[in-house]
């Protein structure tokens, strides 16, 4: 999966500003001092795994919760004093389905245009062709808690893009979906885009977070990289290596041990290796034979994965952004 | 406030409503249940008390007193003792509730009227056979202490008999009752709906996609609470044709004033219902609260025990509760013949609790969005 170039054409207006957004719960810091950039018409991905402040992180760009310190401005409008204002020009699609379960299609959908201010032929014009553009036509008299995964999907965007808002604001929202469906979300994902909405997405998909214009990882409530997905790869500190080994568990076990492996993974029947050192791989070649002497090693273009694996591992040594700030 | 949006969560609820049979059922269920419950089984009128007799006169005028106790269904006479420790002992047994004494002397006492000519003796641990008791005990005639069984904790004398309800002992029927019943009734459903109607869209996540929206909390728990006040109004005609049909019940003062003062008190209700549904984290636990809410108002309101009856403490904690004010409203204008500008103490009561719950309602609805 390639990612689509960010839109050159299109004006680099700034949608979201942070600066040192931080929300602490009791004693937890879920989100530690976050600076974001986000421009408009971009997909912009949170990658990272769960319980890293990506859910944390959306809620308080959406305005549903305050931060504890930092500030934030989202389409111009400061948080969390101009909540409200925020409120008419974002759509949030939840982790979980929360539409109601026990109203039909339309019901749900006629409801959240009343409550957006949508009334007669402008609501019905409106409806029409979400149902049209989500394939939700036939689904119109179902009741929603009877829909398939993607149904509730196409359904759950249909309703964040009902009043079609600048910003939207997507938390891991393929997390229940088949691949094929995910596939044609990303694909409506990318019309909006291209239509000038600002997209926010956070995943947990490697293939999704390739596809975005732009990244954040986030780990343990920091953000440990940010950029586009080709040049996180291309700024990699570090190397990755193909293994191909008799043993690869016992390969693994050796290598996993040593200082300046970042991660070694198994990949069918030979090994994938990230190290910290940027060489042609001559020191992994001495350190591998020394377990196997028929071992042989290639280098690899790096991967997303690489890049995420880096840097979640290696924050204790390079904590850059971090030092910036405290010093 | 924005009534188009108002109007939009009325309108969903409504649907969802009438889509859940459970809570519809519930609607009707609970009134009519409850209704035939407190009517019929749960009658106040004790009657077929086991009892002894020790008729220690045994002269032709005791012997049809005793007849005509018997017949009045109230005392069912099991025992007849030749001493009074026989009586001490079946009480002390549970065998028998009461007893009626009449002295060796009780065709002189009943001559000269200066002493109690007779006596009956109840267990005191029950209360509802010690009300019963009260209830024939009208008339003054014995105000006598009967040896230890009187001393004793747990069971005293009563004094005297109440002879002209022996004759009628439909004295505490329905007619009492189901007045009270529509407070009852209204506190467990207006509270438990609501409560869970507005916990409901916390628990199930709806809540987090309209907080994104324009909507606000007070729209949304207004529109969410405005249905139920048309499904008191329902439930209170149920009761009152119920009680009308099946038990005859009257509505001696104004139709109009009954509604009128129902509603203040299904206001009241629901307000509790919000409160409740900013504290509780699931529609379990709203359940939960709403039934600690739900004891306290049936125990001490007057509905079960006489308010006179109880201790200055728990009249005063009574005096809180919606149900205290809403009885005293709904007897004096269905029986008594009241007029509500006579009872505007109770409604000033009514007002202020609803004031009072949505003050804090709303102070801590902010605070649970965060």
């Amino acid at each position: 999966m390639n990612a689509t170039p960010a839109p050159a054409t299109l004006p680099r207006e700034e949608v979201i500003v942070a600066r040192g957004l931080t929300r602490r719960f009791g004693d937890l810091v879920a989100v530690d001092s976050l600076d974001l950039d986000v421009r408009r018409a971009e997909v912009y991905g949170f990658l990272g795994p769960n319980g890293c402040g990506k859910s944390t992180t959306i809620r308080m760009l959406c305005g549903l919760l305050a931060p504890s310190a930092g500030e934030v401005r989202v389409l111009g409008h400061a948080l969390p004093r101009d909540a409200e204002a925020v409120k008419r020009s974002i759509g949030y699609m939840t982790q979980k389905f929360s539409l109601y379960d026990d109203l039909s299609v339309r019901e749900n959908l006629e409801f959240l245009a009343a409550v957006h201010g949508l009334r007669g032929e402008n609501a019905r014009r409106r409806l029409d062709s979400l149902y049209e553009r989500y394939r939700l036509d036939d689904l119109r008299p179902r009741l929603a808690g009877t829909l398939s995964g993607g149904q509730k999907q196409r359904l759950a965007l249909a309703a964040a893009v009902l009043h079609e808002p600048e910003l939207l604001l997507l938390d891991e929202p393929t997390s229940a979906v088949d691949p094929q469906s995910r596939r044609d979300f990303w694909d409506s994902l990318f019309d909006l885009a291209e239509a000038g909405t600002t997209l926010v997405v956070s995943t947990h998909y490697m293939d999704e977070a390739e596809r975005c214009h732009r990244l954040a990882i986030l780990d343990r409530g920091r953000l440990v990289a940010d950029g586009s997905p080709q040049a996180l790869m291309a700024n990699l500190p570090g190397a990755t290596f193909r293994v191909d080994c008799a043993e690869p568990r016992r390969m693994q076990q050796a290598l996993s041990a040593l200082p300046h492996v970042l991660g070694v993974a198994q990949i069918g029947a030979s090994l994938r290796v990230l190290t910290d050192r940027r060489d042609d791989g001559s020191w992994l070649d001495s350190q591998v034979r020394a377990v196997e002497t028929e071992a042989r090693v290639e280098p690899t273009s790096p991967n997303l994965e690489d890049v995420f694996v880096a840097a979640t591992r290696t924050r204790p040594a390079a904590p850059h952004r971090d030092t910036e700030r405290t010093a | 406030m924005n009534l188009a949006r108002l109007l939009a969560v009325v309108r969903k609820e409504l649907v969802q409503l009438a889509r859940d049979r459970l809570t519809f059922a519930m609607i009707v269920g609970i009134p009519t249940l409850q209704l035939l419950l407190f009517g019929f089984a749960i009658n106040l009128d004790i009657r077929h008390l086991p009892a002894a007799v020790l008729d220690q006169a045994d002269t032709a005028r005791s012997r049809e007193l005793v007849a005509e106790l018997a017949s009045s269904q109230v005392l069912d006479f099991r025992y007849r003792a030749a001493l009074p420790q026989q009586l001490e002992e079946l009480m002390r047994r549970g065998r028998i509730s009461a007893a009626v004494v009449i002295p060796p002397d009780f065709e002189a006492r009943f001559e000269q009227a200066d002493r109690p000519a007779w006596q009956v003796i109840v267990d005191g641990s029950d209360q509802s056979v010690q009300a019963a008791a009260r209830q024939l005990a009208t008339f003054p005639l014995a105000s006598l202490d009967y040896g230890g069984a009187a001393s004793r904790p747990g069971a005293a004398a009563v004094p005297g008999v109440e002879i002209v309800n022996f004759y009628n002992p439909q004295r505490r029927a329905p007619v009492n009752t189901v007045p009270g019943l529509i407070g009852v009734i209204l506190a467990m459903t207006m509270v438990i709906f609501t409560a869970m109607a507005i916990v409901r869209e916390r628990e199930r996540g709806n809540m987090e996609m309209l907080i994104a929206t324009p909507l606000s909390p007070f729209e949304l728990t207004l529109g969410k609470v405005l249905p139920y006040v048309g499904i008191g109004l329902v439930q209170v005609s149920l009761i009152l044709l119920l009680g009308w049909f099946v038990f005859g019940v009257p509505v001696r003062g104004s139709l109009f004033d009954v509604y009128l003062v129902a509603l203040l008190y299904i206001g009241a209700m629901l307000m509790l219902g919000v409160f409740i549904s900013t504290l509780a984290r699931s529609q379990f636990q709203a359940m939960q609260m709403a039934f600690f809410t739900f004891l306290p108002q049936i125990l001490l309101s007057g509905f079960m025990f006489p308010y006179e009856g109880m201790p200055v403490a728990a009249q005063w904690l009574a005096e809180i509760f919606p149900l205290t004010h809403f009885l005293r409203l709904i007897r004096g204008i269905m029986l008594r013949e009241a007029g509500i500008g006579e009872l505007w103490p109770e409604m000033a009561a009514l007002a202020a609790f609803i004031v009072v719950m949505l003050a804090i309602a709303v102070r801590r609805f902010r605070k649970t969005l965060d």
